[in-house]
């Protein structure tokens, strides 16, 4: 227990941030930073990948795939060999739009240092001598305070030509997009930065063989690539020892919705989600009671009740059915309707569909249809199975990219938990949760508010 | 109804010379001139304010982009506006986490202000009204941006206020 307190105030992603004024390059120097990238610059690209293969580092986008094996697959040269790619790439995955997550923002805005930092290991790494920054639109701040990092870094060497006196040589460069959550997906933003529309492309071909201009890519997430200046800096045997379980390293845990106190908090991965709810957040606010959350971003399946103590690693949320995605919570509260939630993010995923996938383009907006009836209180009891067989015509393996997936998962499992909220609205004609709606069917719902749940076995 | 000549529009002749230096700069740090596509965009957007069909021709021509993909690429991005817009360009966050908090009544007490819905444009020209796909204020919602301000914690009450700000003075104080 005791070293379980003492993990906690071990920060290392966070340490650095400071949103009012970001540290600029000496006081970042000052506080420890750039050492990683010179014990990097120290060791061959291969004893680097090893030190990240063995350091147990995940990526912290969504899908939690080992990071350093991810960079395996990129092919290596020797110098002169003659099949070597004139280039390779290494990008940064700064577009932040999955709903409900906002922890890349935090690293961006308030130690931009810090990813100049950790693209410089990761590119050198892969052998890679260009870098994007793939930054979303809205990030301003960001876009600005990134800038002037890599103008620092360049001014001292950390970026340009034979890197403080190596043979390595690194350019990087921020892209702003233009606002299109799909470019989120890897192969989407690969297209988006060569100008094309961006939808996803079929794989294999896979980024790390053939990705950015048709040359081998690597696309991380912003705080995947912050961890990597701390595992180079402080070795792999302290990263392993901040998590107390499998999964190595912290994790900026965040939470939203009608909480007393939304926000983010980097702990050692697995903290359990009653404690992020209740100890970080500070619980539901006055007068709420907590009905449900989704995990991880709204691509995420809803958990309840029964499932809070959970840890928030990547087995232990899978093992309950969802997934720890971005590990941002999205809260809802007795006071707001589940149907309305799922019609908010079904909405959102068929907006952002690229289209380019039929069961997409087409079962997103039906979804949306059929949970804008149900909600407004035209409803019919057949539309709970539209509604699954929408889940099934848009699950993996039917679809081009994880969108679609992404969009079933908070609908599946609405249907399951929150079932009789779905009958409700059906039975009575209305959304209980909407003051200004009158029951249209009230003399009829008089009679089945209890036999509810037989209606439902139908 | 007029059509355009697409092989009239130059853009020698279209775009200003600080349009052209911006986006050569943007194509000179990338592998192909096709891929500074969308930064062009949002350069002219920027001198112009969205992005007409003349707008398109001449960035396809600078580019040597097909105008066909060039359109692909402008009609895909939430931030290029392909029709006229605004003096402001309001960005009302329609997210989960702004509608658990609140959303509706900010959305109805902007709309009734600004006697307008979502995707028109005030009859002063001073507002268009637009939703964003989640601003990442999630723990400070309900969120808008306009321009490259982020405003945090709306209330009907405050969106409305910041509203008036801007139509008077054309920005916020604080």
């Amino acid at each position: 227990m005791a070293e379980s307190i003492s993990n906690n105030n071990i920060k290392p992603l966070t340490q650095w941030v400071n949103l009012q004024q970001p540290l600029s390059f000496d006081a970042y120097c000052q506080a420890g930073g750039y050492q990683g990238a010179k014990v990097a610059l120290e060791h061959s690209p291969n004893d680097v990948l090893d030190i990240v293969k063995n350091s147990g580092l995940k990526g912290r986008g969504g899908a939690g795939f080992p990071t350093g094996m991810k960079w395996s697959f990129v092919p290596m040269f020797e110098d002169g060999d003659e099949n070597a790619p004139d280039n390779k790439y290494l990008v940064a995955n700064a577009d932040e739009m999955e709903p409900g997550t906002f922890k890349d923002r935090l690293l961006l805005e308030g130690a931009p240092h810090q990813l100049v930092e950790a693209m410089i290991i990761a590119a050198y790494t892969i052998g890679a001598n260009k870098g994007y920054i793939f930054l979303r639109g809205e990030y301003h701040l960001a876009a600005k305070r990134l800038q002037q990092a890599i103008d620092e870094a360049y001014q001292n060497n950390w970026l340009g030509e034979k890197i403080q006196g190596s043979s390595y040589t690194m350019d990087l460069y921020v892209h702003c997009s233009a606002g299109r959550y799909i470019c989120g997906e890897e192969t989407a933003l690969i297209n988006a930065l060569e100008g094309k529309r961006a939808t996803p492309r079929a794989k294999p071909p896979f980024p790390q063989v053939s990705g950015l201009f048709g040359k081998p890519t690597i696309v991380n997430n912003v705080e995947t690539l912050c961890n990597l200046p701390h595992i180079l800096k402080n070795g792999i045997e302290w990263f392993q020892a901040i998590a107390p379980n499998s999964d190595a390293g912290s994790k900026i845990y965040g939470a939203c919705g009608r909480v007393k106190k939304p926000g983010l908090w980097e702990l050692p991965m697995g903290p359990t989600l009653r404690e992020v709810l209740y100890d970080y957040a500070g619980g539901m606010q006055e007068g709420l009671q907590f009905r449900g959350l989704l995990p991880g971003g709204a691509s995420t399946d809803f958990l309840v009740e029964e499932h809070l103590d959970t840890p928030m690693d990547f087995d232990s949320i899978a093992k309950v059915g969802s997934r720890l995605g971005t590990g941002g919570l999205i809260v809802l509260d007795d006071k707001n309707c589940p149907v309305g939630m799922v019609l908010n993010l079904m909405r959102f995923f068929a907006q952002e569909s690229c289209g380019w996938c039929t069961p997409c383009r087409d079962g997103t907006p039906w979804a949306v249809e059929v949970l804008n009836r149900i909600e407004q209180g035209q409803g019919k009891i057949q539309d709970l199975d539209t509604l699954a067989k929408l889940c099934d015509f848009m699950w993996i393996g039917k679809t081009h990219c994880a969108l679609a997936p992404g969009a079933v998962e908070p609908l599946r499992s609405a249907l399951k938990y929150f079932h009789d909220d779905f009958l409700q609205h059906i039975e009575h004609g209305c959304c209980h949760y909407n003051l200004s709606m009158t029951p249209k069917r009230m003399k009829v719902s008089q009679a089945s508010i209890s036999p509810l749940s037989v209606k439902a076995g139908q | 109804m007029e059509t355009i000549d697409t092989t009239t529009i130059d853009y020698q002749h279209y775009l200003s010379a600080t349009e052209i230096a911006a986006i050569e700069h943007e194509a000179s740090i990338m592998e192909t001139r096709e891929a500074a596509g969308i930064e062009a965009l949002k350069v002219v957007q920027e001198h112009r304010g969205w992005i007409s069909d003349e707008s398109l021709f001449a960035i396809s021509d600078l580019l040597a982009i097909p105008i066909a993909q060039l359109e692909g690429v402008a009609t895909f991005y939430n931030l290029i506006y392909r029709q006229p817009v605004g003096e402001h360009v309001i960005h009302l966050c329609d997210s989960i986490a702004c509608h658990l908090t609140g959303l509706d009544s900010v959305l109805a007490a902007i709309k009734q202000h600004l006697n307008i819905e979502y995707g028109q444009t005030t009859a002063d020209g001073k507002f268009t009204l637009l939703s964003n796909a989640c601003l990442g204020s999630c723990d400070k919602a309900p969120a808008m941006m306009i321009g490259t301000e982020h405003y945090q914690y709306l209330s009907p009450e405050s969106a409305v206020d910041i509203l008036q700000k801007l139509a008077v003075k054309g920005e916020v104080n604080g």
